[in-house]
C-alpha cells in the first residue's frame, strides 16, 4: 500500500491507476494488484470471458431447437449445453457481474474512499472466483463429461449422474465463497468508510443496491453452500441426506436451493437496479424522484426476496398452508420492484432526455424488467403456476428478468462507465445500433416462450411436437439477431478501448455523482483529498439555479 | 513488511472495520450451519421415533466433557486478549496456547468417540448403518456431517490462534494493536456457540 | 475525534469473564442433568432454551457484543431473525407433513 502511496507522491499526484507502475510490473501488477480499480478490471475481463462461453452455448442450444428431433447434437450433449449454459450464466456471470466488476471499481469512489476494507480479501476473492470458474469449465474435457442436471441440481438424478457433479458443486462452493468474501468487503466499506460528510441518505443508489446485495450475499450464499456440499458429501461418502434410498427427502433439497437461489435472483437484479437509478437521473438531467422510495425498496426487496423461495415448488406437493404463504409474500416482492419502476418513469416526466447508448439500454431494462416482472406474477398465482411450471413460459420469464434486466443493466453499466474507466470513447452510432439488434433480437428470441409456455411446450426438452416448429424457428432466428448484436457491441467496445477517441474531461455525461469529480481515467488513490460531501447525489435543480443566476447576470 | 508500511496501515487504522469485517464473515459461518440445522430440524420433526432411539447411543459423558473443555478454551482466549490488553505479552502467549491444547483435546475426544462407531461399523455406507431405519441413518448422516464439519472448524481455529502467537512473538500482536487476535478470539467463540448447540441436539435430545 | 474512537480500548478484568465461565459450565451441569427427565414435548424446549442462555452470554461477554457499536447487534439481530423466519417458512411446509 505505502508504496503506491510514494510513487504517487514523486509523481506528483496524476498517476493514472492503468500507467501505474508498483512493485509489481507488467502482468504482474495487475494479477497481484489490491487496487479495486484493476481487480474491477481483472473481472470484467474473466466475466466477459464467460459471458462469451455462455453465450455460444445459448447460441447452440437455440440452433439446435430448429427441428423437432435432433439437429446438431444428441441428447446428452444437449442435456450439458443447457446445464452449463445455465450455470455459467447464473453462478459466473450474472451473480457476480455488476456488483464485482462495476462495484468494485465504483463503490470506493462513490463514496469517497480510497479503497475497499480489504483491498487483499478482494483479491483473493477474485482468484477464488477464476478457480471455481476453471473447475467447472474442466468438467468440459474431464472423463464422466460436464454435469446434466439442469443448474438447479434436484435430487435424486444428482447424486446418481455419472457426470462430472463433486467437481462441478465444490467449483459452485467456491465461487460463492468468493460471493460471500465480496460482500463482507463491501458491507465494510460501506459502514466505515464514507467520506466526510456522506451520510447514508447523500449515498448514490448504486451503492444503496450494493448495500442490499451484500446482505443478501452474506446471509443466504452460505445455505446453498452448505446444501451443495452436503451433496458432494453424500456422494463421496454415502451420508443420507437427501437422497431417498437413504431416508432423505428430495423436497428438502429444494427448499435449500432455493432459500438462496431465489434471493440469488435479486443479488442478480438489484445492482442493476442501482446501475439504471445512476442512470436515468444523469441523461434526464433531473434528481431522481422518489430518493428514498428507492433506497428503502433496495432493502425490502432484499428482505421479502428473501422469504419467497418456495414459490418455485408449488407443484411438488408442499403443504396447502405454505402454498399459501408463499404465493401472498410473492405477491408483496412485487411491491417495492414496482416503486422502483414508478419513480424511474416518475423522474424522466419533464426530464430534457438525452437517449445516448446508456440511456437507450436504461429505458430498453425498464421495458423489459416490466414484462419480466409482470410474468413472474402471473406464476405466483397458485392456480396459474400448476399449468405453467416447468414449461417454456417459465424459460421466457427468468430470461426477461435475468437478461432483459441484467443483462441490459450491464450493457448500460459498459456503456456509460467504461468510457470513464479507460479513458476512451466508443462509437457512439455503432453503439446504438448494436443496441437496436439486441433489443429486437432479443423480443424475436424470448417473446415466442411465452406462447410456447402457454401452448404446453415443457422445457429442458429435446425433441418437441411438431406444432411448435413455428415459434422455435422464430426464436431462433431471433438468437442470430442478438447474437450479432451482442458481437457488434463488444467488438466496438473492444476496438474503442485501443483506438477510441482519448478524452480526458472528468463528466462525461454531465452526472453529480462523485466518480465524475476524479480524473478519467481515475488516479491511483482515487482522490488526492477525500472529499467533504456537502450536496446530494442527483443535485440538478442546483445547477439549473446556477445556470439561471449565471444568466442573470 | 517494512516499517514504512506499517507505518501507513497505522495511518488508515480502524479496529471497528477490521471486527465488522469479521463479525459479517461469522454471520456467514453460522448460516453455513444453520442450513445444518434446518435439515436436522425437518428430519427431527419427521423421524422422531428413529432420532430418539439413535440419540441414545451417543456418549454423553464424552459430550458433557468436550462441551466443558471447548468452554474453558474460551475463557482462556478471552483472558489471552485481556492480557494483551494488560500488556502483558508472555502471559498472552500462554493462553493461547492453552486455547490450542484444549482445541487439540477436544479433536482427540473426537477421535475416540469416531473410533468406536466406526468399530461398530456405524459409519456411512457401511452395511450395519445401511439396514437401519431411513430415520436412524439421516440422524448419523447429520451427526458425521455436523460435527465433522464442527471439527474442521476446530482446527481452523486452532490454526488461526497459532499464526497469532507466532505474530505475538514476532510483535505483530502488541498490547497497541491486537486486533487480529481480538478477530482470531471471535472465530474461536463462534465455533464454541455452534458446539453449544450440537451437544444438546445430538447428546442430550432423546 | 474519529481516529480516537477506532483505537478504543476496553479494560476488563479477569474476574467478570472467570464469573460467566463458571455460569455456562454450571448451564452446561445443568442441561445434563435435566436432560434425564423427561419432560414429554418441553424437552427439546428446555434444552433449546439452555442453550440459548449459552450462546448469548458468549456473544455479549466473551465477543464484547455488549460494548461494540449498536450496529453489530442489529447486525446480530437481522442474521438470527433471518434464521427464525426461515425456519418459521419451511415448517409452513412441514408441519402438515404427509409426504
Amino acid at each position: 500500500m505505502s508504496g503506491e502511496t510514494l510513487a504517487v507522491s514523486n509523481n506528483g499526484h496524476e498517476v493514472s491507476y492503468l500507467d501505474y507502475e508498483g512493485k509489481h510490473k507488467g502482468i504482474l501488477g495487475w494479477l497481484l494488484s489490491t487496487d479495486h480499480k484493476r481487480i474491477g478490471i481483472l473481472y470484467l475481463i474473466t466475466i466477459i470471458s464467460f459471458f462469451a462461453v455462455g453465450v455460444t452455448l445459448g447460441f447452440l442450444i437455440r440452433l439446435e431447437l430448429l427441428t423437432p428431433e435432433g439437429t446438431i447434437v444428441g441428447p446428452q450433449v444437449y442435456n450439458e449445453f443447457f446445464t452449463l449454459h445455465g450455470i455459467i450464466m447464473i453462478f459466473l456471470v450474472v451473480v457476480p457481474v455488476v456488483p464485482s466488476v462495476f462495484g468494485n471499481f465504483f463503490l470506493p469512489i462513490l463514496i469517497g474512499a480510497k479503497d475497499v476494507a480489504f483491498p487483499r480479501l478482494n483479491l483473493l476473492s477474485w482468484y477464488l472466483y477464476i478457480i471455481g470458474g476453471a473447475m467447472l469449465l474442466l468438467t468440459i474435457v474431464l472423463p464422466g463429461g460436464a454435469p446434466d442436471t439442469g443448474w438447479t441440481f434436484y435430487i435424486p438424478y444428482s447424486v446418481r449422474t455419472g457426470t462430472n457433479m463433486i467437481f462441478t458443486l465444490t467449483a459452485l462452493f467456491i465461487v460463492g465463497f468468493s460471493s460471500i468474501l465480496t460482500g463482507v468487503n463491501f458491507l465494510s466499506t460501506i459502514h466505515r468508510m464514507r467520506a466526510p460528510g456522506m451520510s447514508w441518505f447523500k449515498m448514490p443508489l448504486f451503492t444503496w443496491a450494493l448495500y442490499a446485495t451484500s446482505w443478501i450475499q452474506v446471509i443466504v450464499t452460505p445455505i446453498v453452500g452448505i446444501t451443495l456440499l452436503m451433496v458432494v458429501i453424500e456422494r463421496v461418502f454415502h451420508v443420507g441426506v437427501f437422497d431417498p434410498t437413504l431416508g432423505g427427502d428430495p423436497i428438502l433439497f429444494q427448499h435449500m436451493f432455493w432459500m438462496y437461489s431465489h434471493p440469488a435472483v435479486y443479488i442478480i437484479i438489484v445492482p442493476a437496479m442501482g446501475v439504471i437509478s445512476e442512470i436515468i437521473p444523469v441523461f434526464s438531467q433531473r434528481t431522481i424522484f422518489g430518493y428514498k422510495a428507492i433506497a428503502y425498496s433496495s432493502l425490502g426487496i432484499a428482505l421479502f426476496g428473501s422469504l419467497v423461495w418456495a414459490h418455485h415448488m408449488f407443484a411438488t406437493g408442499i403443504s396447502s398452508t405454505a402454498e399459501f404463504v408463499f404465493s401472498l409474500l410473492t405477491f408483496l416482492v412485487a411491491i417495492p420492484s414496482a416503486i422502483k419502476v414508478f419513480n424511474w418513469t416518475a423522474t424522466l416526466y419533464k426530464g430534457s432526455i438525452k437517449l445516448d447508448p446508456p440511456m437507450l439500454y436504461a429505458l430498453a431494462f425498464i421495458f423489459l424488467f416490466s414484462i419480466g416482472g409482470l410474468t413472474g406474477i402471473i406464476q405466483g398465482a397458485l392456480s396459474v403456476d400448476i399449468y405453467l411450471t416447468d414449461t417454456y413460459f417459465i424459460v421466457g420469464h427468468i430470461h426477461y428478468v435475468v437478461f432483459g434486466g441484467t443483462g441490459f443493466g450491464l450493457f448500460a453499466a459498459l456503456h456509460y462507465w467504461l468510457p470513464k474507466m479507460f479513458g476512451r470513447m466508443y462509437n457512439q452510432k455503432v453503439a446504438k445500433s448494436s443496441f437496436w439488434a439486441i433489443f429486437v433480437g432479443f423480443n424475436i428470441l424470448y417473446f415466442p416462450f411465452f406462447i410456447l409456455g402457454w401452448m404446453g411446450m415443457p422445457r429442458r426438452s429435446y425433441h418437441y411436437l411438431p406444432q411448435f416448429q413455428l415459434y422455435h424457428v422464430i426464436s431462433t432466428v431471433g438468437s442470430w439477431i442478438m447474437v450479432t448484436g451482442i458481437l457488434i457491441m463488444l467488438i466496438n467496445l473492444l476496438t474503442s478501448l485501443l483506438k477510441g477517441k482519448k478524452i480526458e474531461e472528468q463528466n462525461i455525461w454531465g452526472g453529480e455523482t462523485l466518480e465524475w469529480k476524479v480524473s478519467t481515467p481515475p488516479t491511483v488513490e482515487n482522490f488526492e483529498e477525500i472529499p467533504n460531501v456537502v450536496d446530494g447525489p442527483y443535485d440538478y435543480k442546483q445547477n439549473e439555479y446556477a445556470e439561471l443566476e449565471e444568466e442573470v447576470k | 513488511m517494512s516499517t514504512q508500511e506499517q507505518a501507513v496501515v497505522h495511518e488508515h487504522r480502524d479496529d471497528i472495520r477490521s471486527r465488522m469485517g469479521m463479525w459479517l464473515f461469522l454471520f456467514s459461518e453460522l448460516l453455513l450451519f444453520g442450513g445444518l440445522f434446518f435439515m436436522y430440524s425437518v428430519y427431527r420433526y419427521t423421524h422422531q421415533q428413529d432420532f430418539s432411539i439413535a440419540s441414545k447411543e451417543m456418549n454423553t459423558f464424552l459430550g458433557t466433557l468436550n462441551t466443558v473443555i471447548l468452554l474453558t478454551s474460551s475463557l482462556t482466549m478471552v483472558l489471552a486478549i485481556v492480557a494483551m490488553q494488560k500488556g502483558k505479552r508472555i502471559l498472552s502467549i500462554f493462553y493461547q496456547l492453552v486455547t490450542i491444547a484444549f482445541g487439540l483435546t477436544f479433536m482427540v475426544n473426537k477421535v475416540i468417540e469416531w473410533t468406536h462407531e466406526f468399530k461398530e461399523g456405524n459409519f456411512p455406507g457401511s452395511e450395519v448403518l445401511s439396514s437401519r431405519p431411513p430415520g436412524q441413518i439421516l440422524y448419523f448422516g447429520l451427526y458425521y456431517s455436523m460435527v465433522g464439519l464442527h471439527g474442521l472448524h476446530v482446527l481452523v481455529g486452532m490454526t488461526v490462534i497459532g499464526f497469532m502467537t507466532v505474530y505475538t512473538i514476532r510483535n505483530k500482536i502488541t498490547p497497541e494493536n491486537y486486533v487480529k487476535l481480538e478477530a482470531a478470539g471471535l472465530y474461536w467463540h463462534l465455533v464454541d456457540i455452534i458446539w453449544i448447540f450440537l451437544f444438546p441436539l445430538f447428546y442430550l435430545i432423546t | 475525534m474519529e481516529e480516537i474512537k477506532t483505537h478504543d480500548k476496553k479494560t476488563h478484568s479477569y474476574g467478570i469473564y472467570v464469573l460467566v465461565w463458571l455460569t455456562l459450565v454450571a448451564l452446561t451441569g445443568l442441561t445434563a442433568a435435566v436432560a434425564g427427565i423427561n419432560f414429554g414435548k418441553f424437552s427439546i424446549l428446555v434444552a433449546i432454551l439452555i442453550a440459548v442462555v449459552k450462546s448469548y452470554l458468549v456473544l455479549t461477554e466473551f465477543m464484547h457484543l455488549k460494548s461494540e457499536e449498536r450496529v453489530f447487534r442489529v447486525f446480530a439481530l437481522v442474521a438470527l431473525l433471518f434464521i427464525v423466519i426461515s425456519l418459521t417458512l419451511l415448517f409452513s411446509d412441514y408441519s402438515s407433513y404427509v409426504r
